[in-house]
């Protein structure tokens, strides 16, 4: 049996199933995680613990996009 | 060099700094001693080289293998209409010799390659990067981790800008740009704002935020960027500042990670 528990993803309170990792969470959502970065409780979360940090109830994410841009061109 | 070594103009020129207690005689001193090198001269690089250039930073290098295009001109304000097919690091002269004659202005009109990246940032104390691509700032930040220089980064979107410091020689807790994005981020690393859009005014904010951490690097005001984050979203006009840890497993200032 599986437990859901509540977090907050870029302001919107989401019900997810317990035990999933950042890893989990982001690619069922169909991102793609060399293209994000994650903030997790005003923090962005190390890449190479995508796979080990496990969502908490309560914590509150934001996904971020990188951008590379200068305006150059 | 001391306070008493300043010309009358230069006392005149920087009285608002040194009035300042936070820049004072001795930021101003350190400011005119600094060696500031800035990657881009367009969106970003426009306010940052002209806020660098009037606040008195004495050796300004600037790269950039571009020509001035009037789609440029939208929001690149350190070029001018009649210099349209220019070089940006030509154009870009012209006008930080106009707003500031005490600063020397050295030009790089090529990219920035594995080639020459040591070789030409070596020589400076401080990097600002404004460019185009992803590439080339992993280029930077492993240059400047390799070499030990402070890093301040910007970034744009067509309505949101990031900045952050590295300088991770300066702590064992503080990250690099690595920590940040490990890996390039596959397809989207080619788009620009010749594709995005931007308002001209955003690149504005950002690039004059990017000087004022620069400034604050080179005088000691304030409290550094470092292991922080800044997202600006001009859309709803928020700014968030968020930690930025080390990685502990970062290929280019982790721990594991042998430096000469």
């Amino acid at each position: 049996m599986s437990f859901v528990i509540t977090i907050t993803v870029n302001g919107d309170e989401k019900r997810i199933s317990e035990g999933q990792t950042i890893a989990d969470y982001i690619i069922g959502l169909g991102f793609d995680p060399t293209k994000v970065a994650v903030e997790r409780n005003r923090e962005i979360a190390p890449k190479s613990t995508f796979n080990t940090q496990v969502l908490s109830a309560g914590d509150t994410l934001e996904i971020v996009h990188f951008i590379g841009g200068g305006n150059n061109a | 060099m001391s306070l008493l070594d300043f010309s009358d103009e230069q006392l005149e020129r920087y009285s608002r700094h040194l009035v300042l207690k936070e820049i004072g005689g001795a930021g101003q001193l350190a400011l005119l001693k600094s060696k500031v090198l800035v990657i881009g001269a367009g969106g970003l690089g426009s306010p940052l080289l002209m806020y660098l250039a009037a606040a008195g930073v004495g050796t300004i290098g600037i790269i950039d293998d571009d020509r001035v295009d009037i789609s440029n001109l939208q929001r690149q304000i350190i070029h001018t209409t009649d210099r349209i097919g220019a070089a940006k690091v030509d154009s870009a002269e012209i006008s930080l010799s106009a707003i500031n004659p005490d600063v020397r202005v050295v030009k790089y009109s090529d990219r920035l390659t594995a080639d020459n990246a040591a070789q030409i940032i070596a020589t400076y104390d401080l990097v600002a990067d404004g460019c185009d691509n992803f590439a080339t700032r992993l280029l930077v930040s492993d240059t400047c981790v390799a070499l030990g220089i402070t890093l301040v980064s910007a970034a744009l979107g067509p309505f949101e800008a990031h900045l952050a410091t590295f300088k991770p020689h300066k702590g064992d807790e503080l990250p690099c740009y690595r920590c940040y994005m490990p890996e390039l981020p596959g397809d989207d690393q080619n788009r620009t704002c010749a594709d995005t859009g931007i308002i001209g005014a955003v690149a504005g904010v950002a690039g004059s935020m990017q000087a004022l951490e620069v400034v604050k690097e080179i005088t000691g005001a304030g409290d550094s960027l470092a292991g922080k984050f800044l997202i600006f979203d001009a859309l709803s006009m928020r700014s968030r500042l968020i930690k930025l840890p080390k990685d502990p497993a970062c290929p280019s200032c982790g721990k594991s990670v042998g430096h000469v």
